[in-house]
Formats: C-alpha cells, sequence, structure tokens
C-alpha cells in the first residue's frame, strides 16, 4: 500500500510505541501535522519550541523512554536548539523531527530556511536530512535505536516538505543497520577481576555514581554493592535519585556545592568506584587535587569519557547495571567499620546547615517539600541557586526523582519539562522548584500546564534577584552587583490567575507549613510565590580553582 | 607526535563536515586530511595526519568512534606503510630553463604535464620528505601556484584495513 513518507513518518512513530508527541506546526510541516490528524497519538502543543523540546526531555527523564518533539523550519528548528544541547549534556534520548523547504530550495536561503542538520552536529549524536522518502522509515528506525541505546543522545531527523508528501511502499525495518555504531555492553571480564581485587583489597572505598545509574537502571544494583563493601556512596549531580536519600552510606552531593562530607571523603579515599560518572569540572574542582589518594575504577558506557579527565586505574567499558552484576558475585563482605567511622566523624562535624533565623528560607522549603512528600515526588528544578537546594535538601527515595538540567545549566528548562514528566506519569505527583529568574524564561507554558489539566505543583523561590550570579558577584567580584536585581517583577499571582491557574505567595515559616501540605493536596496546578531573601547563598562552596577539600560554608 | 589514521567511514553526504568538525571543537589539530571512495562505494576512506601526544590521540580516537558515521579508525603511525602525496607545481619556465627544470623533474620522477609558452605544470608524488624537497628545487625559478593533496597511506605487507578484516589494529 503506496502511502506518503510523512504518514509512514507517523506510522512509525505509531509502532515504536510513541503515545506522545511534543510540538509547534509550521508551513514546512503541513504534511506531518496533517498525517498526525488521523492518528491516535497525542500530541501536545506547546507555546514555544522551546518548550516543545524540554517537555518531550522532561517526559524521557520521568519515564525512561524516547523523547519525542517536532517543530518547522528556519525559527521552528532552531527555537528546538538549547533544548537539544541540553538533552545531549545530559544524555537523554531524543528523537527531534523539524520541517525543511522543499528540497529544490534547499540552499537558495529560502522563507525559514536553516541548515539545521549542520547547526546540530555537535550537539545530537547523530542527524539525518532525509533526501529520499523511501529511506524514511530506516532512518526512523536507525534514530530511535541510536537515541535510546550505548549513552542516550538526541537524534535530529530533518524532512523536506516535499520529501514527506512523496508516495512510498511503506514497509517498517525491524533492524538497524548500522555498522558504525556498536556500544559495548559487557564489561571486559579481566578487568572486572581487576576491580574486584581492587575492592577486595581496599580500606577506604568511596562509589562515586553519576547518571549512568540512572541511565542504565541499575539503582538496586547499586545499593547490594554499597551495602555488601560497606562504602559510601556520592552521587553527582544527575546521578541524584539513583541512591536513596537517606541512606546511612548515601553523603549525598559531590562537588562545587557538595557536602562538605563527601568531597571529604573522596580527599580521603584509597578506591574511589566512578560508576556512570565523567569527572565532570564541577565534580572534581581542581583535577590535581581530586581524590590524591585514590586508585580509580571507571565504569561508563561511552570509552571516550574514560581517561579524558583523569587517569583511570580500572576502565571498565560496559553498561554499568551488567557490569555491577558481573561484579557482585567477586565482592567479599568486609569490615570497614574504622572508615565508616570516619565517614560518621565528617558528617558530625560538618553538616549540611542553613541558619532558620530572618524569615523563610529557601532550603527550609525544600525541607518541608522532602516531608510532605516522603521523597517519593519528581521534582522538576530549573537552574540556579534553588536547584542546589533541592539537590542538598530533597532526600530522594525514587530513581528518576530528579528532572533537572546538569551539563547544560538551562535556565527556562523546568517548567516545560514538568509538563512532560507529567504527562508522562500520570496520577504522580511533579513538583516544580523554580526560581523567579528561570521562570519567566518560559513561564508561556503555563498556558500548556492549563490547557493540558497537569496538576503540577510550582514552588518559585522568590528572591527578585538572579541568585547564583549575585552570589558569585558577592565573592568574586566584590559585592558589585551587575544586573542581578530585578526592579520590577509582576503580580505573579495575578498572572497565575490570568490562565486560571491558582496561585499562594508565602513568606514565613509558618505560612510555609500551612500552606505547602494544602497546594501537595489541590487537584490542579497551583503556583506558590515564596517570597525568600536575595541574600541568602549556597554553601558550602568550593572556590574557583581550588580543590573539593576546599569548601567554605559562610 | 604525528599519527597516521586510516578511517573509514561511510559514503554519506556530511560525513566530512562531521569530521572536520569534530576536530575543531575539540581543539585538535589537523596536519592533513584526504578523503575519497574506496572500492565499495558505500564507504570512502580518510587518512587523517594529527599533531599530539598518546592521550590526545585516544582522545581524537575514542571520539571519532562515536560518529556515527564512522566505521573504523586504524593509527598505523607504528606500523610498516606507505604514504603518498601528490603535488601539481606550477612554475615559471622561460625557454631558457627550461632545460634545467626538466632535469630535477627527472631527479625527482616527476612528470610535465603541461608546458605553457613561460610555465611548465609539473607533477610528482611521494612521501612528504621528497614533496618538500622537490618544492624547495623548484622555487628558485619562481613557483606561481602550488596544489597537493595531503597525505594518504596504507599498510605494507598483507595486512589491510578494512571492513571485517583481522589484519590490522583495530580500535575497538
Amino acid at each position: 500500500m503506496k502511502i506518503t513518507a510523512a504518514q509512514a513518518l507517523v506510522r512509525c512513530l505509531e509502532l515504536e510505541k510513541v503515545d506522545i508527541v511534543f510540538g509547534y506546526p509550521g508551513g514546512a510541516m503541513l504534511p506531518v501535522y496533517d498525517a498526525l490528524y488521523h492518528s491516535s497519538i497525542k500530541h501536545v502543543l506547546v507555546r514555544h519550541e522551546q518548550g516543545a523540546v524540554h517537555a518531550a526531555d522532561g517526559y524521557a527523564r520521568a519515564t525512561g523512554k524516547v523523547g519525542v518533539c517536532m517543530a518547522t523550519s528556519g525559527p521552528g528548528a532552531t527555537n528546538l536548539v538549547t533544548g537539544i544541547a541540553n538533552a545531549y549534556m545530559d544524555s537523554v534520548p531524543l528523537v527531534v523531527f523539524t520541517g525543511q523547504v522543499p528540497t529544490s530550495q534547499v540552499g537558495t536561503d529560502a522563507f525559514q530556511e536553516v541548515d539545521i542538520t549542520g547547526i546540530t552536529i555537535p550537539i545530537t549524536k547523530h542527524n539525518y536530512l532525509v533526501k529520499d522518502p523511501a529511506a524514511l522509515p530506516q532512518i526512523i528506525k536507525n534514530a530511535f535505536h541510536i537515541a535510546s541505546t550505548g549513552r542516550p543522545g538526541p537524534v535530529l531527523i530533518d524532512l523536506p516538505k516535499d520529501v514527506a508528501g512523496e508516495m512510498i511502499d511503506f514497509y517498517y525495518p525491524e533492524t538497524v543497520r548500522l555498522r558504525g555504531y556498536k556500544p559495548t555492553y559487557r564489561g571486559h571480564h579481566n578487568k572486572i577481576i581487576e576491580a574486584a581485587e581492587l575492592i577486595n583489597r581496599s580500606q577506604r572505598p568511596v562509589i562515586y555514581a553519576g547518571g549512568g545509574i540512572i541511565n542504565s537502571g541499575a539503582s538496586e544494583e547499586l545499593l547490594e554493592l554499597a551495602e555488601l563493601i560497606s562504602a559510601p556512596v556520592t552521587n553527582t549531580f544527575m546521578g541524584l535519585s539513583s541512591f536513596p536519600g537517606d541512606h546511612p552510606l548515601f553523603l549525598g552531593m559531590l562537588g562545587l556545592h557538595g557536602t562538605r562530607y563527601a568531597n571529604l571523603a573522596v580527599t580521603e579515599c584509597d578506591l574511589l568506584i566512578a560508576l556512570g560518572a565523567r569527572f565532570d569540572d564541577r565534580v572534581t574542582g581542581k583535577l590535581a587535587k581530586f581524590a590524591p589518594h585514590a586508585a580509580v575504577i571507571h565504569v561508563d558506557i561511552d570509552p571516550a569519557e574514560i581517561g579524558k579527565n583523569v587517569p583511570v586505574h580500572v576502565p571498565i567499558v560496559g553498561d554499568v547495571k551488567l557490569v555491577l552484576r558481573a561484579l557482585l558475585p567477586l565482592l567479599k563482605k568486609t569490615d570497614r567499620s574504622p572508615w565508616l567511622d570516619r565517614i560518621r566523624e565528617l558528617r558530625e562535624l560538618f553538616p549540611l546547615r542553613y541558619n532558620r533565623e530572618d524569615g523563610l528560607k529557601p532550603q527550609y522549603i525544600i525541607e518541608e517539600l522532602y516531608r510532605h512528600t516522603g521523597g517519593l515526588a519528581t521534582i522538576a528544578t530549573d537552574v540556579g541557586q534553588h536547584q542546589m537546594w533541592v539537590a542538598q535538601y530533597y532526600r530522594f527515595k525514587r530513581p528518576r526523582g530528579l528532572i533537572s538540567s546538569g551539563g547544560l545549566g538551562t535556565m527556562g528548562f523546568g517548567l516545560p519539562a514538568a509538563v512532560g514528566a507529567q504527562l508522562g506519569l500520570p496520577g504522580q505527583q511533579v513538583i516544580l522548584v523554580t526560581g523567579d529568574g528561570s521562570f519567566q524564561m518560559t513561564m508561556q507554558e503555563l498556558a500548556t500546564v492549563r490547557e493540558q489539566d497537569l496538576p503540577i505543583k510550582i514552588f518559585m523561590l522568590n528572591n527578585q534577584s538572579l541568585g547564583m550570579v549575585r552570589q558569585l558577584q558577592e565573592y568574586y567580584c566584590e559585592g558589585r552587583y551587575m544586573a542581578v536585581d530585578f526592579k520590577f517583577h509582576p503580580d505573579f499571582i495575578t498572572l497565575a490567575r490570568a490562565y486560571d491557574i491558582k496561585g499562594y505567595t508565602i513568606q514565613t515559616e509558618e505560612e510555609a507549613r500551612q500552606v505547602i501540605p494544602e497546594v501537595l493536596t489541590e487537584p490542579g496546578p497551583v503556583l506558590v510565590n515564596c517570597l525568600v531573601s536575595p541574600q541568602e547563598k549556597v554553601l558550602p562552596m568550593v572556590p574557583s580553582g581550588c580543590g573539593i577539600d576546599e569548601t567554605f560554608e559562610s | 607526535m604525528r599519527h597516521t589514521l586510516a578511517v573509514l567511514v561511510e559514503n554519506n553526504p556530511g560525513v566530512l563536515a562531521r569530521v572536520a568538525g569534530l576536530f575543531s571543537r575539540r581543539g585538535y589539530n589537523i596536519d592533513s586530511l584526504a578523503v575519497g571512495r574506496t572500492d565499495n562505494p558505500a564507504i570512502s576512506r580518510m587518512t587523517i595526519v594529527v599533531e599530539g601526544d598518546d592521550r590526545v590521540l585516544e582522545q581524537v580516537t575514542k571520539q571519532l568512534h562515536k560518529l556515527i558515521d564512522v566505521i573504523k579508525i586504524s593509527d598505523i603511525t607504528a606500523d610498516e606503510y606507505v604514504d603518498r602525496e601528490l603535488v601539481l607545481i606550477k612554475v615559471n619556465a622561460e625557454p631558457e630553463k627550461r632545460g634545467e627544470i626538466m632535469q630535477i623533474a627527472d631527479i625527482f620522477r616527476a612528470r610535465i604535464v603541461d608546458l605553457g609558452r613561460r610555465t611548465m605544470i609539473l607533477e610528482c608524488t611521494g612521501n612528504e620528505g621528497k614533496i618538500k624537497a622537490f618544492e624547495e628545487s623548484l622555487k628558485p625559478y619562481g613557483i606561481k601556484e602550488l596544489v597537493r593533496t595531503g597525505k594518504i597511506a596504507m599498510l605494507r605487507g598483507s595486512r589491510y584495513t578494512n571492513i571485517n578484516s583481522n589484519g590490522s589494529k583495530e580500535d575497538d
């Protein structure tokens, strides 16, 4: 049976069991949207293409499935760029469709033409410009495979309008054809034995676990490993929620705004077991002072991450879940009480803390959210101080509980990502913690929240400023606050009401205690404008250029 | 140190942009890059000469591997291989100088491929050292124009860099 390539595209999505796509139509996408008209796939119309790609990203992070979004050619495509880069940095599986001008006009600076495959080469795992309509099904098959396997990432498919309209014999291939793409899943056996020997000999091991644990679904194995070898666990920002936040072996996050005890444990350890993490600069601080006494075991599915920033004693390329399963039987249960005593001591000496005097503290709000949700909610965040406070004070107890932009640090990610997460997790509690800066970057998506009737609870920590930059200017620019304090804010409650969304303002602990549980049980969306002090800082903090043992706390 | 990589890639549009872009954005230095299709029309082969220590080379290789269109990478630097470049040089050649230039061409086993009223084009193949020496020898006559291909290379003996071969050092 002959159908158009655009209809084939929609058939492929159905066969890939895609139930939802996020998008924004346009001229070059007319054939695809016309094909969607007849499909059971739900299309979520956002208010800006950036919202579509972040929503697909939030959906993918929350569910573990591939997120799908689409936009038209030209500005539609360029509006996706930030979101694609964001997904690329955080290894989120996306398949992104863009319309393109007809092939006869490609390269002529036609209306709404942009070379989106050229633009996105550095920020996609792979991309395609479809020239042959008959090749489209195979390309889509490949795209889903590439996006979701190995180290996940976004794949873009650019579809010229005339190609979309051509008739093809539809056939969806069952296999991919990619001779240049063969991820390694099983770790090298001898290396796993070496790793086991190092672990069994180690006196002071620390497990440093990143987003790879979540991507490979290895949380159970991680917990088993930590308990078996009595090793404390620290998470990267991307790794948060992969290990229970209230577990006695949990050290919290490490690095720039990590806990002092996590950073000191890494500094003192004799073996660092890096699992699905990439020794990012926010984690390591000054490289020469990072885990200076430790042998390093590094397990990662991306060989290019191993040895990129630090020398590694035992490199293991593979899926962290499979590697841990192979490793666990080789490990001896070992008594490491002196090391665990030392960890306990560090924890008591340098606890996470903040001063609760003078009004409502942002950290308190996060603690209250934790208390009322038991660490089981899905928390989307934006980027800035509030994000770090979530990382420090919300003790995640369920993998995929945190939906946040780690690598790229994209302000404006939060609200659309929460939209995607809530659509992927109907009936579950999705909370957005945002800041007054980030929120205003993509708050047009309140319309999507309302239109889709999503019960997202938005807590905006409003300090009337760009707090993280303000904090940096205080430390590094001697308090010359430049372009960080907002002299005007809209009335956020009226704004919420304009979108038919309930709003509350809170500014005392008393109000927080009263309003938070109430809001969390509301059936619909709510915006809570939390007035907090602009002076509050994210601490501890590792000064720029220092080792992670050199944190300061006030 | 300079390394010579033999890289098999899918003969897809944009593959050169992907490879060249990777080198520039990650700050690797390409000395030369030559590309053309192989006996299999679906596959092209690149010969890339890249400057860097072992750590840089490890990263270059791993990052190249991440490109879906890259099928296979062999660092043949440490092996016995034949390498060649081709150069075309247009040189001033007044009638009274032609004899001398033809003698130089003879020494380098170069060929005269065009003879104008006042210029000649010479074609020469060889490894980098020979090409350089040839260029130096012609400089005194006045080089009007020079174009070279960049290095291509192939392992000596029965070993080969090809897909499904086990004769070469595969990097994965």
